[in-house]
Protein backbone atom coordinates (compact mmCIF):
# COMPACT_ATOMS: atom_id res chain seq x y z
CA UNK A 1 0.00 0.00 0.00
CA UNK A 2 1.42 3.45 -0.76
CA UNK A 3 2.09 5.60 1.66
CA UNK A 4 -0.54 8.65 0.82
CA UNK A 5 -3.24 5.76 1.04
CA UNK A 6 -2.06 4.75 4.67
CA UNK A 7 -2.16 8.15 5.33
CA UNK A 8 -5.02 8.64 3.99
CA UNK A 9 -6.21 5.26 6.32
CA UNK A 10 -4.76 6.58 9.47
CA UNK A 11 -6.51 9.63 8.73
CA UNK A 12 -9.77 8.00 8.26
CA UNK A 13 -9.20 6.24 11.75
CA UNK A 14 -8.40 8.79 13.46
CA UNK A 15 -11.66 11.13 11.83
CA UNK A 16 -14.13 8.01 12.90
CA UNK A 17 -12.80 6.92 16.01
CA UNK A 18 -10.59 9.05 17.88
CA UNK A 19 -13.62 10.21 20.47
CA UNK A 20 -14.28 6.61 21.05
CA UNK A 21 -10.66 5.42 21.15
CA UNK A 22 -10.13 8.08 23.76
CA UNK A 23 -13.12 7.74 25.73
CA UNK A 24 -12.38 4.10 26.22
CA UNK A 25 -8.97 4.45 26.99
CA UNK A 26 -9.78 7.25 29.70
CA UNK A 27 -12.82 6.02 31.28
CA UNK A 28 -11.43 4.03 34.14
CA UNK A 29 -8.04 6.05 34.69
CA UNK A 30 -9.82 9.41 33.89
CA UNK A 31 -6.49 10.15 32.22
CA UNK A 32 -7.14 12.32 29.09
CA UNK A 33 -4.14 13.48 28.90
CA UNK A 34 -2.29 10.29 29.12
CA UNK A 35 -5.03 8.74 27.05
CA UNK A 36 -4.35 11.28 24.19
CA UNK A 37 -0.55 10.79 24.44
CA UNK A 38 -0.40 7.00 24.03
CA UNK A 39 -3.08 7.22 20.99
CA UNK A 40 -0.88 9.61 19.49
CA UNK A 41 2.22 7.22 20.08
CA UNK A 42 -0.18 4.80 18.53
CA UNK A 43 -1.17 6.98 15.48
CA UNK A 44 2.74 7.61 15.20
CA UNK A 45 3.35 3.89 15.12
CA UNK A 46 0.79 3.12 12.80
CA UNK A 47 2.21 5.67 10.22
CA UNK A 48 5.39 3.51 10.53
CA UNK A 49 4.56 -0.26 10.00
CA UNK A 50 1.25 0.39 8.66
CA UNK A 51 2.74 1.05 4.51
CA UNK A 52 5.21 -1.98 5.48
CA UNK A 53 2.27 -4.19 7.22
CA UNK A 54 -0.82 -3.35 4.85
CA UNK A 55 -3.77 -1.63 6.95
CA UNK A 56 -4.98 -4.34 9.48
CA UNK A 57 -8.14 -5.73 9.28
CA UNK A 58 -9.64 -3.84 12.12
CA UNK A 59 -7.68 -0.29 12.16
CA UNK A 60 -9.52 1.11 15.41
CA UNK A 61 -8.68 -2.94 17.56
CA UNK A 62 -4.85 -2.25 16.31
CA UNK A 63 -4.83 0.97 17.92
CA UNK A 64 -6.26 0.71 20.68
CA UNK A 65 -4.27 -2.24 21.63
CA UNK A 66 -1.12 -0.41 20.40
CA UNK A 67 -1.95 2.33 22.76
CA UNK A 68 -2.73 0.34 25.83
CA UNK A 69 0.29 -1.41 25.49
CA UNK A 70 2.30 2.61 25.90
CA UNK A 71 -0.01 3.41 28.74
CA UNK A 72 1.66 -0.03 30.59
CA UNK A 73 4.93 0.92 29.29
CA UNK A 74 4.31 4.37 30.75
CA UNK A 75 2.82 3.56 34.05
CA UNK A 76 6.11 0.88 34.52
CA UNK A 77 8.70 3.46 33.80
CA UNK A 78 6.93 6.12 36.25
CA UNK A 79 6.56 3.13 39.06
CA UNK A 80 3.58 4.64 40.11
CA UNK A 81 0.96 2.34 41.81
CA UNK A 82 3.08 -1.26 41.79
CA UNK A 83 -0.62 -2.62 41.45
CA UNK A 84 -1.97 -0.63 38.50
CA UNK A 85 0.05 -2.82 36.29
CA UNK A 86 -1.84 -5.80 36.30
CA UNK A 87 -4.84 -4.29 36.46
CA UNK A 88 -3.83 -2.50 33.18
CA UNK A 89 -2.32 -6.27 32.05
CA UNK A 90 -6.11 -7.53 32.65
CA UNK A 91 -7.23 -3.94 30.55
CA UNK A 92 -4.60 -5.42 27.81
CA UNK A 93 -6.60 -8.52 27.89
CA UNK A 94 -10.12 -7.13 27.40
CA UNK A 95 -8.88 -5.64 24.40
CA UNK A 96 -7.33 -8.29 22.47
CA UNK A 97 -10.80 -9.82 23.43
CA UNK A 98 -12.62 -6.91 21.72
CA UNK A 99 -9.96 -6.58 18.85
CA UNK A 100 -10.46 -10.61 18.24
CA UNK A 101 -14.43 -10.30 18.63
CA UNK A 102 -16.93 -9.08 15.83
CA UNK A 103 -18.45 -6.51 18.67
CA UNK A 104 -17.07 -2.98 18.50
CA UNK A 105 -15.74 -1.79 21.76
CA UNK A 106 -17.72 0.29 24.39
CA UNK A 107 -18.97 3.46 22.96
CA UNK A 108 -18.09 6.11 26.51
CA UNK A 109 -17.83 9.23 24.12
CA UNK A 110 -21.44 10.21 25.66
CA UNK A 111 -19.59 9.93 29.26
CA UNK A 112 -16.75 11.95 27.60
CA UNK A 113 -19.07 14.78 26.47
CA UNK A 114 -20.52 15.08 29.75
CA UNK A 115 -17.35 14.80 31.62
CA UNK A 116 -15.95 17.36 29.45
CA UNK A 117 -19.14 19.51 30.18
CA UNK A 118 -18.96 19.19 33.95
CA UNK A 119 -19.91 22.12 36.16
CA UNK A 120 -16.72 21.80 37.71
CA UNK A 121 -15.12 22.71 34.67
CA UNK A 122 -14.25 25.95 33.70
CA UNK A 123 -17.01 27.22 31.34
CA UNK A 124 -14.25 28.64 29.13
CA UNK A 125 -12.63 25.16 28.68
CA UNK A 126 -15.85 22.92 28.12
CA UNK A 127 -15.89 23.15 24.49
CA UNK A 128 -12.57 23.36 23.55
CA UNK A 129 -11.99 20.23 25.92
CA UNK A 130 -14.69 18.58 23.55
CA UNK A 131 -13.47 19.75 20.46
CA UNK A 132 -9.91 18.06 21.61
CA UNK A 133 -10.85 14.99 23.17
CA UNK A 134 -14.05 13.89 21.34
CA UNK A 135 -12.93 14.92 17.70
CA UNK A 136 -9.45 15.22 18.04
CA UNK A 137 -8.87 18.92 16.87
CA UNK A 138 -5.43 20.62 17.84
CA UNK A 139 -5.07 23.00 20.54
CA UNK A 140 -3.80 25.45 17.94
CA UNK A 141 -6.91 25.22 16.01
CA UNK A 142 -8.99 25.89 18.88
CA UNK A 143 -7.13 28.80 19.56
CA UNK A 144 -7.91 30.64 16.80
CA UNK A 145 -11.16 29.51 16.43
CA UNK A 146 -12.12 31.11 20.18
CA UNK A 147 -9.50 33.93 19.60
CA UNK A 148 -7.50 32.69 22.39
CA UNK A 149 -3.79 33.29 22.91
CA UNK A 150 -2.40 29.24 21.87
CA UNK A 151 -0.63 29.43 25.14
CA UNK A 152 -3.23 30.61 27.44
CA UNK A 153 -5.64 28.00 25.25
CA UNK A 154 -3.00 24.76 25.70
CA UNK A 155 -3.01 25.72 29.57
CA UNK A 156 -6.69 25.74 30.24
CA UNK A 157 -6.77 22.20 28.68
CA UNK A 158 -4.17 21.03 30.58
CA UNK A 159 -5.57 22.23 33.87
CA UNK A 160 -9.23 20.81 32.62
CA UNK A 161 -7.75 17.31 32.25
CA UNK A 162 -6.01 17.88 35.18
CA UNK A 163 -8.93 18.63 37.19
CA UNK A 164 -10.79 15.73 35.47
CA UNK A 165 -8.07 13.33 37.21
CA UNK A 166 -7.33 14.81 40.16
CA UNK A 167 -11.07 15.48 41.32
CA UNK A 168 -11.91 12.14 40.28
CA UNK A 169 -14.63 12.97 37.96
CA UNK A 170 -16.77 10.16 37.21
CA UNK A 171 -16.94 9.02 33.39
CA UNK A 172 -20.42 8.21 33.92
CA UNK A 173 -24.15 9.63 32.85
CA UNK A 174 -25.70 12.07 35.01
CA UNK A 175 -28.99 10.72 37.66
CA UNK A 176 -32.07 12.00 36.56
CA UNK A 177 -32.48 14.99 38.57
CA UNK A 178 -29.37 17.24 37.31
CA UNK A 179 -30.01 14.81 33.56
CA UNK A 180 -31.60 18.65 32.18
CA UNK A 181 -29.18 20.84 33.32
CA UNK A 182 -26.14 18.48 33.02
CA UNK A 183 -27.94 17.83 28.98
CA UNK A 184 -27.97 21.36 28.22
CA UNK A 185 -24.27 22.55 29.27
CA UNK A 186 -23.30 19.91 26.76
CA UNK A 187 -25.64 21.03 24.17
CA UNK A 188 -24.46 24.33 24.75
CA UNK A 189 -21.32 23.53 24.42
CA UNK A 190 -21.83 22.23 20.71
CA UNK A 191 -23.67 25.01 19.55
CA UNK A 192 -20.80 27.21 20.77
CA UNK A 193 -18.58 25.55 18.41
CA UNK A 194 -21.01 25.73 15.40
CA UNK A 195 -21.73 29.92 16.20
CA UNK A 196 -17.54 29.93 15.76
CA UNK A 197 -17.81 28.55 12.66
CA UNK A 198 -21.50 30.71 11.54
CA UNK A 199 -20.42 34.54 11.90
CA UNK A 200 -17.75 34.37 10.15
CA UNK A 201 -19.33 34.86 6.70
CA UNK A 202 -15.93 35.56 4.71
CA UNK A 203 -14.46 32.60 5.80
CA UNK A 204 -17.45 30.37 4.36
CA UNK A 205 -15.72 28.36 2.46
CA UNK A 206 -12.88 27.71 4.44
CA UNK A 207 -12.09 26.77 7.98
CA UNK A 208 -15.15 28.35 9.28
CA UNK A 209 -16.97 25.79 7.35
CA UNK A 210 -14.91 23.02 8.95
CA UNK A 211 -16.02 23.93 12.40
CA UNK A 212 -19.46 24.21 11.77
CA UNK A 213 -19.04 21.02 10.69
CA UNK A 214 -17.02 19.60 13.17
CA UNK A 215 -20.36 20.80 15.36
CA UNK A 216 -22.99 19.28 13.20
CA UNK A 217 -20.95 16.17 13.64
CA UNK A 218 -21.02 16.28 17.16
CA UNK A 219 -24.28 16.96 17.06
CA UNK A 220 -24.84 13.76 15.37
CA UNK A 221 -22.70 11.57 17.49
CA UNK A 222 -25.06 13.18 20.37
CA UNK A 223 -28.04 12.47 18.50
CA UNK A 224 -26.91 8.33 17.96
CA UNK A 225 -26.34 8.31 21.74
CA UNK A 226 -29.21 9.91 22.75
CA UNK A 227 -32.42 9.36 20.21
CA UNK A 228 -35.18 10.37 22.08
CA UNK A 229 -33.88 13.63 23.15
CA UNK A 230 -36.16 16.92 22.04
CA UNK A 231 -33.26 19.37 22.63
CA UNK A 232 -30.72 17.11 21.12
CA UNK A 233 -33.19 16.83 18.01
CA UNK A 234 -33.78 20.49 18.33
CA UNK A 235 -30.07 21.89 18.29
CA UNK A 236 -29.09 19.84 15.19
CA UNK A 237 -31.73 20.78 13.52
CA UNK A 238 -31.11 24.51 14.27
CA UNK A 239 -27.67 23.61 12.86
CA UNK A 240 -28.81 22.07 9.96
CA UNK A 241 -31.22 24.66 8.74
CA UNK A 242 -28.51 27.59 9.14
CA UNK A 243 -25.74 25.45 7.30
CA UNK A 244 -28.87 24.50 4.31
CA UNK A 245 -27.99 28.72 3.43
CA UNK A 246 -24.37 29.12 4.43
CA UNK A 247 -23.89 29.30 0.36
CA UNK A 248 -26.45 32.06 0.14
CA UNK A 249 -24.63 34.31 2.57
CA UNK A 250 -22.16 35.13 -0.41
CA UNK A 251 -22.95 36.61 -3.66
CA UNK A 252 -20.38 35.76 -6.68
CA UNK A 253 -18.11 38.90 -5.58
CA UNK A 254 -17.90 37.58 -1.92
CA UNK A 255 -20.29 40.02 -0.73
CA UNK A 256 -22.62 39.50 2.58
CA UNK A 257 -26.27 38.60 1.41
CA UNK A 258 -28.79 39.26 4.11
CA UNK A 259 -31.37 36.40 5.20
CA UNK A 260 -34.32 38.79 3.30
CA UNK A 261 -32.44 39.50 -0.36
CA UNK A 262 -31.26 35.67 0.18
CA UNK A 263 -32.07 33.59 -3.05
CA UNK A 264 -34.12 30.71 -2.08
CA UNK A 265 -32.75 28.50 -4.97
CA UNK A 266 -29.51 28.11 -3.25
CA UNK A 267 -30.69 27.09 0.04
CA UNK A 268 -30.19 23.35 0.51
CA UNK A 269 -33.39 21.71 0.00
CA UNK A 270 -32.03 18.39 1.37
CA UNK A 271 -30.67 19.89 4.55
CA UNK A 272 -33.95 21.76 4.97
CA UNK A 273 -35.51 18.29 4.36
CA UNK A 274 -33.43 16.80 7.12
CA UNK A 275 -33.78 20.02 9.95
CA UNK A 276 -37.99 19.84 9.33
CA UNK A 277 -37.94 15.84 9.83
CA UNK A 278 -35.59 16.27 12.57
CA UNK A 279 -37.66 19.11 14.10
CA UNK A 280 -41.20 17.40 13.60
CA UNK A 281 -39.10 14.37 15.70
CA UNK A 282 -38.55 16.63 18.26
CA UNK A 283 -41.96 18.64 18.48
CA UNK A 284 -44.13 15.29 19.29
CA UNK A 285 -41.91 15.06 22.56
CA UNK A 286 -44.14 18.13 23.68
CA UNK A 287 -41.44 19.17 25.98
CA UNK A 288 -39.81 22.65 24.84
CA UNK A 289 -37.05 24.05 24.75
CA UNK A 290 -34.41 26.65 23.11
CA UNK A 291 -33.17 24.93 20.76
CA UNK A 292 -36.12 23.29 19.15
CA UNK A 293 -37.42 27.75 19.21
CA UNK A 294 -34.62 28.77 18.29
CA UNK A 295 -34.95 25.64 15.34
CA UNK A 296 -38.67 26.92 14.92
CA UNK A 297 -37.74 30.44 14.28
CA UNK A 298 -35.19 29.02 11.03
CA UNK A 299 -37.90 26.77 10.24
CA UNK A 300 -40.34 29.94 9.68
CA UNK A 301 -37.45 31.58 7.77
CA UNK A 302 -36.74 28.47 5.28
CA UNK A 303 -40.43 28.51 4.66
CA UNK A 304 -40.10 31.81 2.26
CA UNK A 305 -38.99 29.24 -0.39
CA UNK A 306 -41.98 27.75 -0.39
CA UNK A 307 -44.45 29.94 0.35
CA UNK A 308 -43.91 32.43 -2.58
CA UNK A 309 -41.38 34.82 -0.98
CA UNK A 310 -43.76 35.79 2.35
CA UNK A 311 -42.01 35.76 5.80
CA UNK A 312 -44.71 34.83 8.40
CA UNK A 313 -43.11 37.85 10.94
CA UNK A 314 -45.95 37.94 13.59
CA UNK A 315 -45.00 33.88 13.67
CA UNK A 316 -41.20 34.67 14.38
CA UNK A 317 -42.18 37.30 17.13
CA UNK A 318 -44.09 35.10 18.61
CA UNK A 319 -41.48 32.50 18.66
CA UNK A 320 -39.10 35.02 19.82
CA UNK A 321 -41.68 35.57 22.68
CA UNK A 322 -40.55 32.16 23.87
CA UNK A 323 -37.33 32.13 23.74
CA UNK A 324 -37.10 35.03 26.09
CA UNK A 325 -39.45 33.74 28.22
CA UNK A 326 -37.08 30.90 28.70
CA UNK A 327 -34.20 33.19 28.74
CA UNK A 328 -34.01 36.84 28.04
CA UNK A 329 -31.03 36.47 26.18
CA UNK A 330 -29.33 40.01 24.43
CA UNK A 331 -29.55 38.04 21.03
CA UNK A 332 -32.81 36.99 21.64
CA UNK A 333 -34.35 40.55 22.53
CA UNK A 334 -32.46 41.66 19.74
CA UNK A 335 -34.28 38.73 17.51
CA UNK A 336 -37.75 39.84 18.57
CA UNK A 337 -37.25 43.55 17.89
CA UNK A 338 -35.98 42.94 14.33
CA UNK A 339 -38.69 40.15 14.01
CA UNK A 340 -41.67 42.74 15.70
CA UNK A 341 -40.14 45.76 13.35
CA UNK A 342 -41.03 43.56 10.04
CA UNK A 343 -44.23 42.50 11.37
CA UNK A 344 -45.77 46.07 12.67
CA UNK A 345 -43.37 48.14 11.14
CA UNK A 346 -39.70 50.03 12.33
CA UNK A 347 -41.00 51.94 14.99
CA UNK A 348 -42.58 49.22 17.27
CA UNK A 349 -39.36 47.41 16.72
CA UNK A 350 -37.43 50.39 17.55
CA UNK A 351 -39.44 50.66 20.62
CA UNK A 352 -38.28 47.25 21.89
CA UNK A 353 -34.49 47.84 20.97
CA UNK A 354 -34.78 50.98 23.23
CA UNK A 355 -35.89 48.87 26.17
CA UNK A 356 -32.55 46.81 25.93
CA UNK A 357 -30.14 48.26 29.24
CA UNK A 358 -27.32 49.87 27.36
CA UNK A 359 -24.70 48.01 29.20
CA UNK A 360 -25.74 44.61 27.35
CA UNK A 361 -24.90 46.28 24.31
CA UNK A 362 -22.21 48.30 24.29
CA UNK A 363 -19.94 45.75 22.42
CA UNK A 364 -22.76 44.03 20.45
CA UNK A 365 -22.51 44.40 17.03
CA UNK A 366 -25.90 42.95 16.08
CA UNK A 367 -27.90 45.56 18.35
CA UNK A 368 -26.09 48.13 16.27
CA UNK A 369 -26.87 46.63 13.13
CA UNK A 370 -30.11 46.27 13.53
CA UNK A 371 -30.67 49.95 15.11
CA UNK A 372 -29.18 51.23 12.13
CA UNK A 373 -31.20 49.21 9.70
CA UNK A 374 -34.13 50.48 12.21
CA UNK A 375 -32.96 54.07 12.30
CA UNK A 376 -32.30 54.59 8.45
CA UNK A 377 -36.37 53.83 7.45
CA UNK A 378 -37.51 56.03 10.50
CA UNK A 379 -34.81 58.96 10.12
CA UNK A 380 -33.48 61.54 10.74
CA UNK A 381 -30.27 60.19 8.75
CA UNK A 382 -27.75 61.70 11.11
CA UNK A 383 -28.91 59.15 13.78
CA UNK A 384 -28.63 55.96 11.68
CA UNK A 385 -25.40 57.41 10.56
CA UNK A 386 -23.91 56.99 14.32
CA UNK A 387 -25.60 53.55 14.62
CA UNK A 388 -23.84 52.40 11.31
CA UNK A 389 -20.63 53.41 12.34
CA UNK A 390 -20.94 51.86 15.83
CA UNK A 391 -22.12 48.24 13.87
CA UNK A 392 -18.77 48.90 11.45
CA UNK A 393 -16.57 49.37 14.32
CA UNK A 394 -17.73 46.23 15.60
CA UNK A 395 -17.79 44.02 12.51
CA UNK A 396 -15.05 41.25 12.45
CA UNK A 397 -16.51 39.61 9.30
CA UNK A 398 -14.91 41.66 6.46
CA UNK A 399 -17.98 40.89 4.17
CA UNK A 400 -20.19 41.82 7.35
CA UNK A 401 -18.35 45.44 7.63
CA UNK A 402 -18.09 45.99 3.67
CA UNK A 403 -22.21 45.34 3.74
CA UNK A 404 -22.36 47.92 6.58
CA UNK A 405 -20.06 50.51 4.50
CA UNK A 406 -22.49 50.06 1.75
CA UNK A 407 -25.87 51.18 3.59
CA UNK A 408 -23.83 53.75 5.16
CA UNK A 409 -22.74 55.31 1.77
CA UNK A 410 -26.50 55.04 0.94
CA UNK A 411 -28.21 57.27 3.69
CA UNK A 412 -29.45 60.60 2.46
CA UNK A 413 -26.98 63.14 3.06
CA UNK A 414 -27.91 65.63 6.27
CA UNK B 1 -3.89 45.57 31.48
CA UNK B 2 -2.99 48.09 28.99
CA UNK B 3 -2.19 46.76 25.80
CA UNK B 4 -0.93 47.92 22.26
CA UNK B 5 -2.37 46.58 19.15
CA UNK B 6 0.03 47.39 16.61
CA UNK B 7 -0.99 47.25 12.83
CA UNK B 8 0.85 46.03 9.96
CA UNK B 9 0.33 46.68 6.52
CA UNK B 10 2.07 45.60 3.13
CA UNK B 11 1.94 48.11 0.13
CA UNK B 12 -1.85 47.19 -0.99
CA UNK B 13 -2.80 48.25 2.33
CA UNK B 14 -1.05 51.53 2.00
CA UNK B 15 -2.43 52.39 -1.29
CA UNK B 16 -6.48 52.08 -0.35
CA UNK B 17 -5.95 55.36 1.38
CA UNK B 18 -5.62 56.97 -1.54
CA UNK B 19 -7.69 54.35 -3.96
CA UNK B 20 -10.18 56.62 -5.83
CA UNK B 21 -12.37 53.12 -5.24
CA UNK B 22 -11.96 52.38 -2.04
CA UNK B 23 -10.46 55.08 0.21
CA UNK B 24 -14.26 56.15 0.99
CA UNK B 25 -14.49 52.74 3.02
CA UNK B 26 -11.14 52.90 4.71
CA UNK B 27 -11.76 56.40 5.97
CA UNK B 28 -15.10 55.06 7.05
CA UNK B 29 -13.93 52.48 8.73
CA UNK B 30 -10.97 53.28 10.54
CA UNK B 31 -12.67 56.24 12.70
CA UNK B 32 -15.40 53.90 13.17
CA UNK B 33 -13.37 51.25 14.42
CA UNK B 34 -11.89 54.18 16.93
CA UNK B 35 -15.06 55.23 18.12
CA UNK B 36 -16.38 51.73 19.33
CA UNK B 37 -13.02 51.82 21.12
CA UNK B 38 -13.92 55.42 22.82
CA UNK B 39 -17.69 54.21 23.38
CA UNK B 40 -16.03 50.81 24.85
CA UNK B 41 -14.29 52.82 27.52
CA UNK B 42 -11.27 51.12 26.49
CA UNK B 43 -8.85 53.40 24.04
CA UNK B 44 -6.28 55.02 25.87
CA UNK B 45 -3.78 56.48 22.77
CA UNK B 46 -2.58 55.63 19.58
CA UNK B 47 -2.15 57.00 15.91
CA UNK B 48 -1.98 56.10 12.01
CA UNK B 49 1.11 56.36 10.56
CA UNK B 50 2.53 57.80 7.06
CA UNK B 51 3.51 55.14 4.73
CA UNK B 52 7.04 53.42 5.37
CA UNK B 53 8.61 55.66 2.69
CA UNK B 54 8.38 58.90 4.89
CA UNK B 55 10.66 57.34 7.49
CA UNK B 56 13.76 58.50 8.67
CA UNK B 57 15.60 56.11 11.12
CA UNK B 58 18.19 57.08 13.52
CA UNK B 59 21.08 54.43 14.90
CA UNK B 60 23.61 55.09 17.24
CA UNK B 61 26.41 53.21 16.68
CA UNK B 62 29.75 52.45 18.25
CA UNK B 63 29.07 56.05 19.54
CA UNK B 64 28.61 57.18 15.73
CA UNK B 65 25.15 58.43 14.22
CA UNK B 66 23.90 56.99 11.11
CA UNK B 67 20.37 59.05 9.69
CA UNK B 68 19.04 56.35 6.98
CA UNK B 69 15.90 57.42 4.71
CA UNK B 70 13.38 55.02 4.48
CA UNK B 71 12.22 52.08 7.76
CA UNK B 72 14.54 50.55 9.36
CA UNK B 73 13.70 47.08 8.07
CA UNK B 74 12.71 46.16 4.44
CA UNK B 75 9.94 43.33 5.34
CA UNK B 76 6.73 43.53 3.19
CA UNK B 77 4.43 44.38 6.49
CA UNK B 78 5.14 47.74 7.92
CA UNK B 79 4.37 49.61 10.64
CA UNK B 80 1.24 51.40 9.82
CA UNK B 81 -0.58 52.56 13.01
CA UNK B 82 -1.23 51.72 16.59
CA UNK B 83 -4.07 51.31 19.63
CA UNK B 84 -3.14 51.17 23.08
CA UNK B 85 -5.90 50.12 25.14
CA UNK B 86 -6.76 49.04 28.43
CA UNK B 87 -8.65 45.81 29.10
CA UNK B 88 -9.30 43.39 31.77
CA UNK B 89 -7.14 40.60 29.93
CA UNK B 90 -5.73 39.56 26.69
CA UNK B 91 -8.83 37.46 25.58
CA UNK B 92 -10.72 40.88 25.64
CA UNK B 93 -7.55 42.49 23.83
CA UNK B 94 -7.80 39.90 21.45
CA UNK B 95 -11.26 40.40 20.42
CA UNK B 96 -10.63 44.31 19.95
CA UNK B 97 -7.59 43.46 17.76
CA UNK B 98 -9.59 41.15 15.43
CA UNK B 99 -12.42 43.56 14.81
CA UNK B 100 -9.40 46.20 13.12
CA UNK B 101 -10.61 46.91 9.63
CA UNK B 102 -7.34 46.23 8.19
CA UNK B 103 -7.07 45.26 4.59
CA UNK B 104 -6.16 41.20 3.76
CA UNK B 105 -2.71 40.60 4.52
CA UNK B 106 -2.56 42.84 7.41
CA UNK B 107 -1.73 41.42 10.95
CA UNK B 108 -2.72 42.76 14.26
CA UNK B 109 0.60 42.01 16.70
CA UNK B 110 -1.24 42.49 20.14
CA UNK B 111 1.80 42.91 22.77
CA UNK B 112 1.16 44.12 27.03
CA UNK B 113 2.21 47.53 27.85
CA UNK B 114 5.64 47.19 30.03
CA UNK B 115 4.87 47.69 33.59
CA UNK B 116 7.63 50.15 34.79
CA UNK B 117 9.13 48.55 38.18
CA UNK B 118 8.07 50.82 41.36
Amino acid sequence: MSGPETAAAIERAARDSYGRLVAYLAARSRDLAGAEDALADAFRAALETWPGTGVPEKPEAWLLVTARRRLIDRSRHAKVHAEAVPALQILTDRDQELAQGESPFPDNRLKLLFVCAHPAIDVAARTPLMLQTVLGLDAARIASAFLVKPATMAQRLTRAKIKIRDARIPFEIPEAGEWLERLDAVLEAIYATYSLGWNAVTGSDSRSKELAAEAIALGRVLLQLLPDEPEVKGLLALMIYCEARRDARIDARGGFVPLSEQDTGLWSKTMIHEAHHLLLGAERARSIGHFQLEAAIQSEHTRRAVLGGKTDWDEIALLYEGLIRLAPTTGALVGRAAAVAEARGPAAGWALLLQIPPEAVVNYQPYWAQTAHLLAQLGPAPRARTAYERAIGLSEDPATRDFLLRKLSALPAG
Amino acid sequence: MKYTLLIYENAAGFALRNDPAKAKDYWLAWPAYTKALQEAGVMTGGAGLEPPGTATTVRIQSGKRHVQDGPYSETKEQLGGYYTIEVPNIDAALEWAARVPAAPGSYVEVRPNLVVPA
